[in-house]
């Protein structure tokens, strides 16, 4: 039989028992329904926590570390414990953790402006740490501040922000964690949002270099006798302008971790603020500043493993959340195969309700069969209206399904950001019907009802007409 | 064999065996006979003396346990599936004594159920069942549905279905058996004029002698799945 008569054959047929196999489709519908749910909601929690996390710039960024890790530290450097791994030997193990002068290699101005002229490499920056006392009048608050480059604008920790950001790489102007905002606030006795434009003093420690002899090394300054190179810590007191107050707190790498006082990179390179690897400096880098790590921001996330492996072969420690993202992505693979399985379950008892409506079908329509095969119907004939009828409830099944699902999705949505601006949480969007999803829930739905059509198809297809016409 | 080069219908020592249990029935048992082109045979015997399974080893609905069927020289008994079906839709038209129509369906529907079968192109298939159900009187109940006919009406469908794919055998198992006499003759006659005029080579199973009598050029008879001499059938 051609394709056409044979699905005019069997759409006539399912409207002949029109509640049964429209119950059946809608049984179908529904395990469509529960796989295009739970298939949903693991992809709109994975494009969730992807975007957030991508939002945070941490993907596109490689941290680079004076050495690379050691052999102890095992893989959980990510993809520079293989490095480190790979040279370490365990009669190295004891001497390990502290660097030998091979090891060393600082992180220098030098190195800055070498990692910045790397490919696919968009900007360069050290985070600086320095303990700091805020002064507001007479009241003093000691507590850490830090650098941020104008690109850190982006990364989510300033979303929340009340103000504006940095106007400039080298504005004297901070930004204020709420926490010390309030507390000043309150000693002035004014309202939190009305420091915004105030002016406050900051002491910190001022790195001060002492002037030595051009090219000598540490043996011959001291072999001369001199101990004049080096540098001495003076305090030092700035203005800066508040322009902005955060609030919430984001760990890791680029969030601010107990970091009270936010200020424009520029201004604090400009300010000479005293690093912990100074002290280490003096010893190996004498006269040079050096920084503790570096941060490089990336075109792409793509980059991040080629850059990653430039910045080691410089010899260099390098890190990165790559492997995370990966991990992340495989942790999500993971839950969407098990939201499918889950999802996939009430197809299969569908499933079942297909095999038993079209056995009951053959059974119901012995005589009809046996007709057709007295009006010259070969088994394959049959075999294929049957086929075609389970094929037919598949597809309308997994279309009503996908529309099903997707309803469902919305609604659940809707009621849990109900919820979330109940407490006063951003609406997200949880659910996410991508079109293959939709695409491949329907081709599944029909690939189901047809594996459950084999059985019945192959019954009604070997029905014998002799016995099937047998008079009453 | 001369003077025609191939029968319609032979059959050679075909048997049709049935395992029930322990016993063997032999439907059929040893039936060797031959029917000519535009033949028109009555195969008569009571119920059970194996008439109906006889005519379905003929329409290839069936096959036989041992022997061989010809119809114009091809054995039924070696087909295939679906070489068989072929046969079932160009080479013979069956009708019933229930008339087996499909009560769902439209008359037109109906009749044009072999066309679709026999993949006939949607074009021309229009015309053929119009034209075979003006020829049983039919034309103008194209578009109701079995129930709303007499039954006589319903046999002259069957008729035009198993006529519309132009076959060349006609196969009818008791086609009057739920016909009251009047209607019986009128369906018998319309039998006569498609072996008359359109040369169809006609078996009738019948346990009506008078029709068998009346109608046919030629009378078989069957007892105990074996071909008897006409007195002992009765």
């Amino acid at each position: 039989m051609k394709s056409r008569d044979l699905m005019e054959l069997a759409s006539r047929n399912l409207r002949e028992a029109l509640l049964r196999n429209s119950l059946t489709t809608i049984g179908i519908a529904v395990g469509v329904a529960s796989l295009v749910a739970m298939l949903s909601l693991g992809i709109g929690l994975q494009r969730l926590a992807m975007t957030q996390l991508q939002g945070t710039g941490l993907f596109n960024r490689v941290y680079v570390t004076p050495r690379p890790p050691r052999n102890e530290f095992g893989d959980r450097g990510g993809r520079g414990g293989r490095l480190g791994g790979g040279r370490g030997g365990r009669e190295q193990a004891p001497a390990a953790g502290i660097p030998g002068p091979e090891d060393l290699k600082p992180l220098t101005v030098e190195t800055r402006s070498q990692l910045a002229a790397l490919a696919h490499v968009k900007e360069v920056f050290p985070e600086l740490r320095f303990q700091v006392d805020v002064r507001n009048g007479n009241i003093g608050h000691v507590t850490a501040a830090a650098s941020f480059p104008q690109s850190a604008r982006a990364t989510g920790i300033f979303d929340s922000m009340e103000g504006s950001f940095f106007s400039s790489n080298d504005a004297t102007e901070a930004i204020l964690h709420t926490d010390l905002a309030q507390q000043i606030a309150e000693e002035n006795k004014i309202d939190v949002k009305n420091l915004i434009g105030q002016e406050l003093t900051l002491r910190y420690p001022q790195r001060k270099d002492v002037p030595t002899a051009a090219n000598q090394t540490p043996t011959e300054i001291a072999a001369n006798g001199e101990f004049g190179y080096g540098f001495t810590i003076v305090p030092a007191e700035r203005k800066v302008k508040v322009v902005g107050i955060v609030t919430g707190e984001q760990a890791g790498p680029g969030g601010l971790g107990g970091v009270r006082v936010m200020l424009p990179l520029g201004f604090v390179e400009q300010m000479q603020t005293v690093q912990g690897t100074d002290v280490r400096s003096v010893v190996t880098s004498p006269g040079q500043q050096t920084y503790s790590s570096l941060t490089m921001l990336i075109e792409d996330p793509k980059f991040v493993p080629a850059v990653e492996d430039s910045v080691k072969q410089l010899g260099l420690g390098a890190f990165s959340l790559f492997d995370a993202a990966h991990r992340l992505q495989q942790f999500f693979a993971v839950l969407d195969t098990f939201l499918g399985l889950f999802g996939s379950l009430a197809l299969a008892v569908a499933s079942l309700g297909i095999i038993n409506t079209l056995v009951m079908a053959i059974l119901e329509r012995r005589r009809e069969i046996g007709v057709l095969k007295a009006l010259g119907a070969a088994d394959r004939d049959v075999r294929q209206l049957f086929f075609a009828e389970a094929g037919v409830m598949g597809l309308l099944g997994g279309m009503l399904g996908v529309f099903l699902g997707w309803s469902i999705g919305r609604i659940i949505n809707w009621g849990t950001n109900v919820y979330l601006a109940q407490q006063n949480v951003p609406p997200q969007k949880l659910w996410s019907v991508p079109l293959w999803l939709v695409g491949a829930a329907i081709a599944f739905s029909i690939l189901v009802s047809l594996a459950a059509g084999l059985y019945p198809a192959a019954r009604a297809a070997k029905l014998d007409p002799v016995q099937a016409l047998r008079y009453e | 064999m001369t003077e025609s080069p191939q029968p319609a219908l032979r059959t050679n020592e075909v048997a049709r065996h049935y395992s029930m249990g322990q016993t063997t029935i032999r439907a059929v048992d040893g039936v060797s006979l031959e029917i000519a082109r535009g033949e028109f045979v009555a195969m008569l015997g009571s119920s059970g003396s194996g008439k109906s399974t006889l005519l379905n080893l003929l329409a290839g609905l069936d096959r036989p346990t041992t022997g061989a069927i010809f119809a114009h020289g091809r054995n039924l008994a070696e087909m295939s599936g679906d070489e068989l079906a072929r046969h079932r839709s160009r080479t013979v038209g069956m009708v019933f004594q229930s008339f087996n129509l499909m009560p769902r369906m439209t008359l037109e529907e109906n009749v044009e159920l072999p066309l679709r079968l026999a993949e006939v192109d949607r074009g021309e298939r229009g015309g053929r069942v119009r034209e075979a159900l003006e020829h049983v009187g039919l034309g103008q109940r194209l578009a109701h549905h079995p129930p709303e006919l007499s039954g006589g009406e319903q046999q002259r469908a069957a008729l035009a279905r198993a006529l519309v794919n132009r076959p060349t055998i006609l196969l009818a198992d008791e086609p009057t058996g739920n016909l009251d006499s009047k209607t019986g003759e009128e369906i018998m006659s319309f039998i006569r004029q498609f072996n008359r005029e359109m040369g169809m080579t006609v078996v009738l199973v019948t346990h009506e002698p008078h029709l068998a009598e009346k109608y046919a050029g030629r009378r078989i008879y069957l007892k105990d799945g074996k071909l008897s001499t006409n007195g002992d059938a009765q």
